[in-house]
């Protein structure tokens, strides 16, 4: 393990994966791989949840395409050098942002959407300029062969490397040094990740998860309402990180969105869900019984049928939930929706606030004050108003948790970001050493004052053409010895910028 | 029984009702802290005196203007950095609200050190405090005479209900780490920093760690010795030595150490005079640990300016040291002190490869007529920031952020990247609860047909967004 990690550590110092060009030519070579190879990548998505060919492509494929384009087009901007605002003090240097690579990389990605949630971080990473290691989920099996068959066969093969492997082995490699670590997966781990991170000092991005809420008031159009939410919840058959995990709504409300959600659920998976080839299975036994043990002592208002040998769960709804039980406390990442009356917005409200922030919030109503409320006294990762997952599909959002649903944040220019190192800098020249004699000992009272006056920079405008006047005069003195003909040039802008100046504050 | 305890319920449960987060409230503490600035200068000055020899200029300049230049900088962009901030939308979210909402974490912890004991706990506390966070401080306790203004004059000028001083070493900051914070903002050393972050990961608690390094200079033949010399003696012997972005070691060819060595003095002896423990400009090392640390480091390689100590004023003389070993312990930890080793390299790739071989440090500088080679060396290294031709000025531009990479530290802050860094950025998008004809194509049954249509929504894209 050392050893592989060192290798691509290496690769790294050698600086190749820093030109434009080269991060170009990888992430067009990864374009191509999903293309060439889709079928292989939808067949192995395919085994390991039951997804259709269409669910692949259109959760998983398109997303990656969709980022690989968008960074292709935006890249050749992001790393160049941003310039920013200057005071008195520098006003004469540069000084900029330079986006600078951080180094070796570790991506660990999740079984549920074992394609997207593994390539689309390495798609930033790569754009960045960084080494990385991605250690697939061993949960999903064959997307983790595939992608440890593919990705060598298109990306450069010392710069990336898939790492294979269960805890054990996972174990071992967060011994290793990293220069970031982007994790998606649970909780539990995910604190067992920064630990081992905080040994290296190692950055962190951890997608995590929680309970999303999901609030429907009186106020909405319920059959869009439910329509939405049923897509939503059992897409994946449940297992989507920012699946709407239960309902809160005023308790007259739940036999018509119960009725609402069945007759959903049979438009979009027909009269035998079972049957259906765009409706998925619970990845595997562990996860099927944890779920099946969820329903123990709850109302089943409809579905609750089970097949153990084909990990199937039907779409199902529980009522009258008791926020005590064990359905509610655990993330249920499983096509089962629990309802929690609650008697107003406000309990509402303040039943969300006593449990951790989840990473999806989710409020349906017409009333947009309602939404206001909901969004300003609660938090979360993200938020979509009368809808779910949306939020997720917009890669000007940063994605990303708060409190226990995680920390940090990507997609789009913002996993660009996260493995970046945004370094300040300011470039100075050895001239106009006269300006610095203000700065050096020994002090004195008035060197105080300017000191401050230099540093606090803030000056309303009658004043700034005085000011601008004193430095520039202080910068003329310095000058005059050896550039004469600069000076002149000088000169002439003091006297028209002064002369806008007072001919701007005169009009007052 | 937990000290802490009473306290932290009490801020949170201020958290919770929602003080913190209109903006006159923010506003309010921040002109408090504003106040206590202006109200207690000679208080403060006479604590940074006392705990580190600190000259009125360097007080003001370093600690009391830079602090007060924040304050002032988030009254004035407060609700400005506080607004929704909308993001391009793609074509699923036209006619939709997409914004992201910047929100407090909540409780937040800053855990300041003694160096620049005014300036690196109130800047981060503004930022804390304008992004709308309840905030514990915990002042460094080896800066006594600054930890006690903090603690009792500090607290008078912000609202007792949302902040709080807490006191104590390394025990009592170990029981306050047990405690959950929605954020921790810690400046001290990597060795601490690792705890810090150790005990912030049991409770899934972001953090930024600004920590230090040891921070290369490399000075090039092509430049004028008497102006580098001036720049690098002044911010390496600012409040004599204890600055996390000061020149650690110089890098240069033995030719220019030559030329250096004589600009050097000359330098030192116009700051300081002839001797040095007589000017009131120079500082004086904070406590008896740090003071016998960097005389044992006086040992190391050769005196070729200064040397002398004083154990009873905690003082040591502007040093530079020559014929250092790498393996010298003087080369091995950062020196935070008034001592500057310099290393003799054969040109700019060997510096480079020096530079490499090690941690990756806070702040990182290089003096060159050559802007080339200025350029070049900012290119093939690593650092939390970068300055040509002089020292730590980068951090005196608030537009500029403040922070380490790898070891020197995660995170960053100073002026609005103070607000960000302790605000969570929330996305947030309202769509319509009509236009439910849009999203057919979202939901199942799926047909092959359908794929088609999706193929061609993708490859005429102008959006990189997914299930349209």
């Amino acid at each position: 393990m050392e050893h592989e990690v060192q290798r691509v550590r290496q690769a790294f110092l050698s600086g190749r994966s820093r030109p434009l060009r080269f991060r170009l030519q990888q992430l067009e070579a990864l374009r191509r791989m999903v293309q060439e190879r889709e079928k292989d990548i939808l067949a192995a998505i395919g085994s390991d949840l039951c997804k259709s060919e269409f669910n692949a492509y259109s959760q998983e494929v398109i997303a990656v395409l969709g980022e690989i384009d968008f960074m292709l087009e935006n890249l050749p901007e992001w790393i160049t050098a941003k310039p920013v605002k200057k005071n008195l003090l520098t006003m004469l240097d540069e000084a900029y942002l330079q986006p600078q690579p951080l180094g070796v990389v570790l991506i660990i990605g999740a079984w549920n959407y074992p394609f997207v949630l593994t390539i689309q971080p390495l798609i930033g990473a790569i754009a960045a300029g960084n080494a990385v290691i991605i250690k697939p989920s061993e949960l999903s099996e064959n997307t983790a062969t595939i992608l440890a068959k593919l990705l060598p066969q298109y990306l450069d093969q010392d710069l990336y490397i898939v790492i294979n492997g269960g805890v054990e082995e996972t174990t071992e490699l967060l011994k290793q040094r990293f220069d970031h670590i982007l994790y998606t997966g649970n909780t539990t781990v995910g604190k067992i990740v920064m630990e081992a991170a905080a040994k290296h000092l190692t950055p962190v991005t951890l997608e995590l998860g929680g309970k999303s809420p999901c609030y429907i008031d009186k106020d909405c159009d319920l059959d869009i309402v439910c329509r939405r939410i049923t897509w939503g919840k059992y897409m994946n058959c449940g297992q989507t990180c920012i699946a709407p995990d239960y309902i809160l709504c005023e308790a007259s409300l739940q036999n018509q969105i119960v009725q609402k959600i069945k007759e959903t659920v049979k438009e979009f998976y027909g009269e035998n869900v079972k049957e259906s080839p765009d409706y998925e299975r619970i990845i595997n036994h562990r996860h099927f019984k944890r779920i099946l043990s969820l329903l123990e002592g709850q109302k089943i208002a409809f579905g609750g049928e089970t097949d153990e040998a084909t990990r199937y769960i039907a779409p199902t709804v529980l009522t009258d939930v008791d926020p005590k039980t064990k359905v509610m406390q655990e993330e249920i990442f499983g096509p089962v929706l629990p309802i929690v009356p609650v008697k107003n917005v406000d309990e509402a409200i303040n039943f969300i606030n006593e449990r951790e922030k989840p990473l999806a919030l989710y409020v349906f109503s017409h009333n947009h004050k309602l939404i206001k409320r909901m969004i300003d006294e609660t938090s979360s990762g993200g938020v979509t108003g009368n809808d779910v997952i949306m939020h997720f599909m917009l890669n000007s959002f940063p994605f990303g948790g708060v409190g226990s649903s995680g920390m940090g944040a990507y997609h789009g220019k913002h996993t660009f970001d996260t493995f970046s190192h945004q370094r300040p800098c300011l470039l100075k020249s050895l001239k106009r050493e006269g300006a610095n004699k203000l700065r050096y000992p020994p002090n004195s009272q008035s060197k105080v004052y300017w000191g401050k006056f230099f540093l606090l920079k803030r000056f309303n405008k009658e004043k700034l053409g005085l000011l601008l006047l004193t430095f520039l005069g202080i910068v003329a003195a310095v000058l005059v010895k050896k550039y004469q003909a600069v000076l002149r040039r000088k000169a002439l802008l003091i006297f028209l910028i002064v002369h806008r100046l007072r001919w701007s504050s005169k009009q007052r | 029984m937990d000290p802490f305890e009473d306290t932290l319920r009490r801020l949170r449960e201020t958290f919770h009702a929602g003080h913190t987060r209109p903006a006159e409230f923010r506003a309010a503490q921040l002109r408090g802290l504003g106040h206590f600035l202006q109200d207690n200068k000679q208080l403060l000055h006479d604590a940074l005196a006392q705990d580190l020899h600190k000259s009125a200029f360097e007080s003001e300049v370093s600690e009391v203007a830079i602090s007060q230049g924040e304050v002032t900088l988030a009254l004035r962009n407060l609700r400005a950095w506080m607004k929704d901030e909308h993001v391009p939308k793609n074509l699923a979210t036209q006619l939709d609200s997409a914004f992201i909402r910047k929100e407090p974490f909540g409780l937040v912890l800053i855990i300041a050190p003694w160096n620049y004991p005014i300036n690196l706990t109130l800047v981060p506390l503004v930022g804390a405090l304008a992004a709308g966070n309840c905030v514990v401080l915990k002042p460094s306790e080896i800066s006594q005479g600054t930890e006690k203004v903090l603690a009792e004059v500090l607290p008078r000028y912000l609202d007792q209900s949302c902040f709080a001083v807490v006191l104590g070493g390394p025990e009592e900051t170990g029981q306050l780490l047990k405690h959950k914070f929605d954020y921790i903002f810690f400046t001290g050393s990597p060795r601490v920093g690792k705890i810090v972050m150790t005990a912030a990961a049991k409770h899934l608690t972001p953090v930024t760690l600004e920590l230090g390094g040891k921070n290369p200079c490399y000075v090039d033949d092509n430049c004028d010795p008497q102006i580098v010399a001036n720049r690098v003696a002044w911010f390496r012997y600012f409040n004599a030595g204890q600055t996390c972005v000061a020149p650690d070691y110089l890098l240069c060819s033995p030719e220019m150490q030559e030329r250096l060595l004589p600009a050097l003095q000359s330098a030192i002896t116009r700051f300081y005079g002839n001797d040095p423990q007589s000017s009131p400009n120079l500082g004086r090392i904070i406590n008896q640990k740090q003071f016998q640390r960097l005389r044992a480091l006086l040992g190391c390689g050769r005196v070729a300016i200064g040397g002398q100590s004083d154990e009873c004023d905690r003082y040591i003389a502007p040093t530079v040291l020559v014929d250092v070993q790498e393996t010298e312990p003087v080369m091995q930890e950062e020196i935070f002190g008034p001592i500057l080793p310099i290393v003799n390299v054969r040109g700019v790739d060997e510096a480079i490869e020096f530079i490499n071989r090690r941690e990756k440090p806070l702040a990182l500088y290089a003096f060159s007529n050559s802007s080339q080679v200025v350029r070049r060396i900012l290119a093939q290294t690593s650092s939390g920031g970068f300055c040509g031709n002089d020292g730590f000025m980068h951090m005196t531009l608030a537009s500029l952020p403040f922070g380490g990479v790898g070891a020197s530290g995660i995170g960053r802050y100073h002026g609005k990247f103070s607000f960000d860094t302790f605000s969570h950025h929330r996305a947030c998008l309202l769509r319509s609860p009509g236009m439910e004809k849009l999203n057919a194509i979202r939901y199942p049954p799926h047909s092959p047909r359908r794929l088609r249509v999706l193929l061609v929504a993708m490859e005429a894209r102008g959006c990189s967004c997914t299930l349209l």
